[in-house]
């Protein structure tokens, strides 16, 4: 028990603090590098949890693709921090109303356990102990039994956001010339090249 | 018909797998390597390697400071200076050569009338500092001392064709 | 006392006892696995390969380890301090840890996890960040660009990679990696499942920046990509990591695919061999496939590998992912 509490205050420490240096570090490449960090930890507390497969499911698609892409852009980006401070206190009264609307939700949560403490398990799923199935399978059931209608147009609206980036990004230029590697590699030897019998002196 | 036959083939990465079938087949072939340090391979009689002052049989050197190899060689890498000997033939008093500038085009030895200046079969002279490949005449003569063997043996094998 | 002995030291140190009876053969394999790169391609190419030091030339990886080991790291002055020194270390620490998982037999894992499989996964996406912060980090030109082309490259081929072990997972109706080679005691998967057999060994090649698509590091062009500025050490665990990860990805190959530690056939004079030399002949026979490919093929183009990754492999294991799943419904095949 005192390992697990130990690792706990561990990755919470660590998630906490490196979720302040995102905010507060000069350069925004390592502020990124610190999110990622906040993630990792954020999979190590999952884990402590017992929910390792959403662990692991953060680490993948959050580290291992999200951040790799805001990594990329934020490198590829030349970003100038002067010019962000800029605006800084103009935009504080909407940032500070933003962050004022979450910790009221989030007392609100804290609220609501502490008021009713039987709340949670009147939305409870009838979710088999963890004991009898693991957690990869307990998930399948809830997103696939009961919400497989959502999760589904869930799925949809991704699809459809997704082509509308598509659509957005694509553009048909004339004039350019592609390769087909399909049409190069079809073609055939007595098309490419013919033998001709050349007498000297005359040329082709 | 074509279309199928390539579709196939594609699919089936017949050419990959012909291609892996390749060096399959020379992983088991016999090695061509030469085991360098131990094992040497042939030398051309005209292989242009390092520089050599050869001496006539009864011990006279061979260079009459003529300075035709000086004149020809591209690279400027020759410097002699001659005086008349006690003896009134002309000898150089100093024959230097470059290694660093050398070419080894092999247009001094083309040049020597006397066959004195010779490229010999040694290529093994590599060396630590720049100053060691500044060859004087007394290490050109040595050279020559010690390879005099190979190096009439070479001008003989090419007398034929000269 | 006893409760503390019982409770947190004993087992600390049979961890750490496991820990290293895994690393040191392991950095064992991935010096001589450089030892093996350099013989099989000499071979293929005709040539004899290192054989001066010791014999047969044994001891050359050994050699090579002491030159860099004795050699002088340098920190460009451009270079973002932290994050360069990070790179090499993030990178080689994680070829480690994913072993954690890997069953060499039947409960020979450190941690025989129930998501083995995303854990090995999750780690192997994460390469991508040694690379990406070694070539962020050297301030300099080539390290740039071949960082931003591997992370281009490692995050599309883990797209189709993720396909593959869905349809893996099909077949087996489990995550824990013993559970995946355990299924495959009737036949292996790579009977069944050859074209995503294939897709995943190709798709291996492009995650570990191998020879056909090892255009970060592409020494004839980017000069030697994302570790041009690292020297000695740094460079060695890069190295390291690098091949380590070549290691890993055949050990995953060989789960997902080629059975594990059980034997081809399942009687007399196969099951006389122990099951972790199994599973060692199954991960030389994937290596050695990985340093065949690399004598055989030249490099891909860029536009090339893009396409291969999303224009080929993906449509081709979403299928295969939908004929598997269709198949294993309506003939009654599925796990369980």
């Amino acid at each position: 028990m005192i390992v697990q509490a130990l690792a706990f205050y561990l990755f919470a420490a660590i998630m906490v603090a490196s979720a302040v240096m995102v905010i507060s570090s000069r350069n925004p490449v390592h502020s990124v590098l610190f999110l990622i960090l906040a993630f990792f930890n954020a999979a190590g507390l999952f884990v402590l949890l017992g929910a390792e497969f959403l662990a692991m499911i953060l680490v993948v698609v959050y580290v291992g693709a999200v951040a790799v892409l805001f990594l990329f852009v934020v490198m590829m980006l030349d970003v100038n921090i002067a010019e962000l401070r800029h605006g800084f206190l103009q935009y504080l009264p909407i940032g500070a109303l933003i962050g004022l609307i979450l910790l009221v939700e989030l007392g609100m949560v804290a609220g609501a356990w502490v008021i009713s403490p039987g709340a949670g398990a009147a939305a409870h799923l009838p979710i088999p102990p963890p004991d009898q199935v693991t957690n990869t399978a307990a998930l399948g059931h809830v997103l696939y039994d009961h919400y497989v209608y959502l999760f589904q147009s869930a799925g949809l609206i991704l699809l459809v956001a997704m082509v509308g980036a598509i659509v957005l990004t694509l553009r048909q230029r004339e004039g350019v010339r592609r390769q087909s590697i399909a049409r190069q590699i079809s073609r055939r030897r007595d098309e490419a090249i013919e033998v001709k019998d050349v007498t000297s002196g005359s040329g082709v | 018909m074509a279309f199928v036959e390539r579709a196939a083939k594609g699919l089936l990465l017949t050419e990959l797998i012909s291609g892996m079938w390749l060096t399959l087949r020379y992983f088991f072939r016999p090695k061509v390597t030469l085991n360098y340090p131990y094992e040497k391979g042939p030398i051309s009689p005209r292989f242009r390697g390092e520089h050599a002052l050869r001496r006539y049989p009864n011990g006279e050197e061979r260079c009459i400071a003529c300075k035709l190899c000086e004149a020809i060689c591209p690279a400027l890498a020759i410097t002699i200076e001659a005086e008349p000997r006690a003896d009134g033939s002309r000898r150089t008093t100093r024959y230097d050569i470059d290694m660093t500038k050398c070419i080894y085009c092999g247009l001094c030895q083309e040049a020597c009338p006397v066959d004195a200046i010779v490229e010999g079969p040694n290529f093994e002279f590599a060396a630590e500092t720049r100053e060691e490949l500044f060859f004087n005449k007394a290490k050109l003569l040595a050279n020559g001392d010690r390879w005099e063997y190979e190096l009439a043996k070479a001008i003989e094998a090419d007398a034929p064709y000269r | 006392m006893n409760l503390f002995w019982e409770g947190y030291a004993w087992p600390t140190i049979v961890i750490v006892a496991q820990i290293i009876a895994m690393i040191v053969p392991l950095l064992v394999a991935v010096a001589y696995l450089t030892y093996a790169e350099r013989k099989v391609i000499a071979a293929m190419q005709m040539r004899k390969g290192p054989n001066v030091v010791g014999p047969f030339g044994l001891l050359q990886p050994l050699a090579d380890g002491v030159k860099l080991l004795f050699k002088e790291t340098i920190l460009p002055a451009g270079a973002n301090r932290v994050v360069f020194i990070l790179a090499p270390v993030l990178t080689f620490s994680l070829a480690m840890v994913a072993w954690s998982v890997i069953p060499v037999d039947e409960g020979w894992a450190i941690a025989d996890i129930n998501v083995g499989i995303l854990f090995l996964f999750a780690i192997s996406s994460l390469g991508v960040y040694g690379v990406i912060m070694a070539g962020w980090a050297s301030n300099s030109k080539y390290p740039f660009l071949g960082a931003l082309r591997s992370a281009a490259q490692m995050v599309s081929y883990e797209v189709s990679m993720g396909f593959v072990i869905i349809t893996v997972l099909l077949c087996v109706g489990s995550l824990n990696l013993t559970d995946i080679v355990l299924a495959q005691r009737n036949v292996w998967f790579c009977v069944p499942l050859l074209p995503m057999f294939v897709i995943f060994f190709i798709s291996t090649l492009a995650e570990t920046n191998r020879a056909p698509f090892d255009l970060p590091e592409g020494e004839s062009e980017l000069v030697a990509g994302y570790f041009v500025e690292y020297s000695a050490m740094a460079f060695a665990l890069f190295f390291l990591g690098e091949y380590a990860n070549m290691i890993l990805m055949s050990g995953m190959t060989t789960i997902l695919f080629l059975g594990g530690w059980l034997p081809p056939l399942g009687f007399a004079p196969f099951t006389w061999i122990p099951g972790p030399i199994w599973f060692f002949a199954k991960v030389a026979l994937v290596l050695f496939l990985f340093l065949w490919v690399r004598a055989t093929f030249p490099r891909y183009r860029y536009d090339q590998l893009m396409r291969l990754g999303w224009k080929v492999f993906l449509p081709f294991s979403l299928l295969w992912v939908v004929v598997t799943a269709g198949a294993l419904l309506a003939f009654g095949w599925l796990p369980k």
